[in-house]
């Protein structure tokens, strides 16, 4: 089953969540950033060509105009393969582990997958992000040495960053799975 | 509890029969290897399984039963499916069954001595056997080497299908009582170029070490240990190269099987290097000596190395004038001066002499293109290195000039405030000195720091010609380190067949029915781009930098001399 609500992210840009229960352990929360728009697009490629005119006047050489195609076309082509993050998603399967997954606009997706028996916990925690103090979701990993200690904290939702209200629900949805693994009586 | 079942998916279309694989007490999951058919003795599949166990040393046991039923379900064999639960008695008995062509299946087990009797979860996870047997996992860099037994549950998954590899050599065409079906059970497959390489490489192999022992051995021997030589081979770089390129062609050669995938890597890789490096050099070669460049190249030298000098002789003359309107201590500019132009008329003569004889030089040298394009190289940075030799050696007359003015001068000016450098005890002491002391003192004090402009002019600008050399030889350098130190076999597996480096897994959630167990695909993730370089790097012989800036400044401004690179057999200093 899926459900979807609308959110705000820490910019006040409006982001969806969409959460799915796949069974009673295995559960997949989405959140969806706004599409790469139109007129962002050609704003952007009318400045690159107006200032490529521009030069042309000025230098009369047809080159520069050649280098602004080119230029305009690579640098979208990087901003859709390696910058614009269309969604990133949770995949949290109790007993086996946790999945955060990257979609990239071109549909490139980069995953890493934890190992339950690496998750120490999933809090939501402050930091500071520029000029603002925003909340954010993290995983922290144990320590194999010290059964106390934390080797590594992995950021979720760090491009979306979303707001508070919304990562609270997705707090509740991981703490569900993550509390059943405590209660089972040999560890995973 | 959950229960994890790893099923391979090749076996989705088998025959009815029971499921062999290793179960994972630890981890609650349960990896299926195999599945054996219909008709077989159980004494029979016990032995198998007894031999396998022996030869792979993976637990292998019979873990449940699997059927898969065209029609609808039937009654009779699934109490036989139950009853030879009892005959292999496994804790917990998994039951998979197919009906038709349905997707979902349905999964269930059978607990007999189980205290809780609660209906435990299944998870079915679906894993390409191939690619899965075929992939060796990396771990994360940073924590290399801590890693335990139990701290990673995925690498028990992927050793267990790598180590069985002996069961997936039996095929479905093999007469004998097991009937087997798994990932290669159409038909075990090889490639008759692959076995062809492996015959031919033994003899090649040999024949390669012998020629290096030979090699090898001229270049121990005593002849060349004698002074100026080995003075010689220890600074041109072309040499530390191709002693580099001697060792790596010992790696391959030596006929010791690569234990672990480390070293397999580590050899294809130096391979694909070297054959890339001679290709690439070959090609150099034909370039050069096509339409005579290489006697162009020759003619061109020379005019060169005249222009080299002619423009230092302007520059010498500018220092000598009044440079950037700067006064000049006239005496001592025209000592310094008339000193290096008549240095510089020495290179020039030097350089007329041999003029005759460089195109041929040029010629022989660059037929050692052909021994790779890192060499060629080299090559041309001990020809940039001895071309420009007067400017070294101007810079280190120009910093032994400055350093000594600059130890003389912090030595008086200690004279001047009545201290004295203690060397006993390496430390600044007061000292009371005589009249006649400290009125020599103060007449040097005040000669040398009048003469330190016209010195320091000096030292600056030769120091910025050395610095200009030393990056053009240093650039020249990095590519070569480059060329030698790039896994290109890595890449161009992680390009290909990018299972074979896996860094982790990744899960797909695949279609679900209620009642039914949760069903997930098992894919590799593999290894980034960097990842690969950063895992399979080959080691080099040079370390940069050797000196931070701080200290590289601080060398400067004392005029101590200066080398940007050191190589690995050098003493520290």
């Amino acid at each position: 089953m899926a459900e979807e609500r609308r959110f705000r992210s820490a910019s006040g840009v409006p982001i969806t969540l969409r959460r799915r229960q796949h069974s009673a352990s295995c559960r997949e929360l989405a959140v969806r950033g706004p599409r790469l728009q139109l007129r962002s697009l050609s704003a952007a490629t009318s400045a690159v060509w107006l200032a490529a005119y521009g030069l042309f006047a000025l230098s009369e050489n047809s080159m520069v105009l050649s280098a602004a195609i080119f230029i305009t076309l690579i640098g979208l082509i990087i901003y859709l393969h390696f910058v614009k993050i269309d969604q990133e998603s949770l995949l949290v399967i109790g007993s086996l582990g946790i999945q955060v997954t990257s979609s990239y606009a071109s549909g490139k997706e980069s995953t890493v997958f934890i190992e339950m028996g690496q998750v120490k916990d999933v809090v939501i925690n402050e930091a500071i992000h520029m000029q603002k103090v925003i909340y954010y979701l993290c995983i922290l990993l144990q320590d194999p040495e010290d059964p106390q200690g934390i080797s590594e904290v992995v950021p979720l939702f760090q491009s979306s960053k979303p707001r508070l209200d919304c990562l609270i629900e997705v707090y509740k949805s991981c703490q569900e799975i993550l509390e059943r693994r405590k209660t089972a009586p040999q560890s995973i | 509890m959950v229960l994890k079942v790893f099923f391979p998916s090749c076996c989705s279309s088998a025959d009815s029969g029971i499921l062999i694989g290793r179960w994972i007490s630890e981890q609650n999951s349960a990896v299926i290897l195999a599945v054996v058919h219909f008709p077989f003795i159980p004494v029979q599949v016990k032995q198998y399984l007894g031999e396998v166990q022996r030869v792979t040393k993976v637990s292998v046991s019979v873990l449940g039963s699997w059927s898969n039923s065209k029609q609808e379900k039937e009654e009779s064999l699934s109490e036989f499916l139950e009853d030879l639960g009892t005959i292999f008695c496994h804790e917990p008995w998994i039951q998979i069954s197919k009906e038709g062509d349905s997707k979902f299946w349905s999964c269930s087990t059978l607990q007999k001595h189980s205290k809780n009797p609660q209906e435990e979860e299944i998870i079915l996870v679906y894993y390409d056997q191939r690619k899965v047997m075929l992939s060796h996992l990396h771990p994360p860099l940073d924590t290399a080497g801590q890693r335990t037994e139990d701290a990673s549950k995925l690498s028990a998954i992927f050793d267990t299908v790598a180590r069985s590899q002996v069961l997936f050599m039996t095929d479905r065409y093999d007469e004998g009582p097991i009937k087997l079906t798994h990932w290669q059970s159409d038909g075990v497959e090889a490639s008759i170029i692959v076995e062809l390489l492996k015959q031919a490489s033994v003899p090649a192999c040999m024949l390669l070490t012998l020629l290096l022992s030979l090699v090898s051995g001229i270049c121990r021997s005593r002849v060349l240990k004698f002074w100026p030589l080995s003075f010689l081979w220890s600074k041109l770089s072309t040499c530390e190269q191709l002693g580099h390129r001697l060792q790596h062609l010992q790696v391959i050669s030596s006929s010791k099987k690569a234990q672990n995938q480390n070293q397999l890597m580590r050899k294809a890789n130096i391979f694909v290097s070297l054959l890339i490096d001679v290709a690439l050099g070959i090609l150099l070669m034909s370039w050069l000596y096509r339409k005579n460049r290489i006697g162009h190249l020759a003619d061109t030298l020379i005019p060169v190395a005249d222009h080299v000098a002619e423009e230092l002789q302007d520059l010498l003359q500018w220092l000598m004038g009044a440079p950037a309107g700067l006064k000049m201590n006239r005496a001592l500019d025209q000592v310094l001066g008339r000193f290096f132009l008549y240095h510089i008329h020495l290179w020039i003569s030097y350089i007329h002499l041999l003029s005759p004889f460089i195109e041929m030089i040029l010629w022989y040298v660059g037929l050692s293109a052909c021994l790779g394009l890192t060499v060629a190289l080299c090559i041309l940075s001990d020809i940039i290195a001895l071309l420009t030799f007067h400017i070294y050696c101007f810079y280190v007359y120009g910093a032994r000039l400055y350093c000594l003015k600059i130890y003389g001068l912090s030595s008086l000016w200690r004279l001047f405030r009545g201290k004295k450098w203690n060397v006993l005890r390496q430390r600044v002491d007061s000292c009371s000195y005589d009249l006649d002391q400290l009125f020599i003192g103060t007449l040097l004090f005040t000669i040398l720091l009048f003469l330190l402009p016209t010195t320091a002019l000096y030292y600056l600008v030769f120091t910025l010609l050395r610095l200009l050399v030393v990056i053009v030889q240093g650039l020249i350098h990095l590519l070569v380190d480059l060329i030698d130190s790039l896994p290109l076999y890595s890449l161009i597996l992680r390009l290909c067949r990018s299972y074979r480096l896996a860094a982790g897994v990744k899960f797909r959630v695949l279609e679900q029915q209620d009642g039914k167990p949760l069903r997930l695909l098992m894919q590799i993730n593999p290894l980034s781009y960097g990842g690969v370089v950063q895992t399979y790097r080959l080691p080099t012989y040079s370390c940069y930098p050797r000196d931070s800036w701080a200290s590289l400044c601080k060398k400067l401004f004392l005029g101590e001399l200066i080398y940007p690179w050191k190589h690995k057999g050098d003493k520290q200093n």
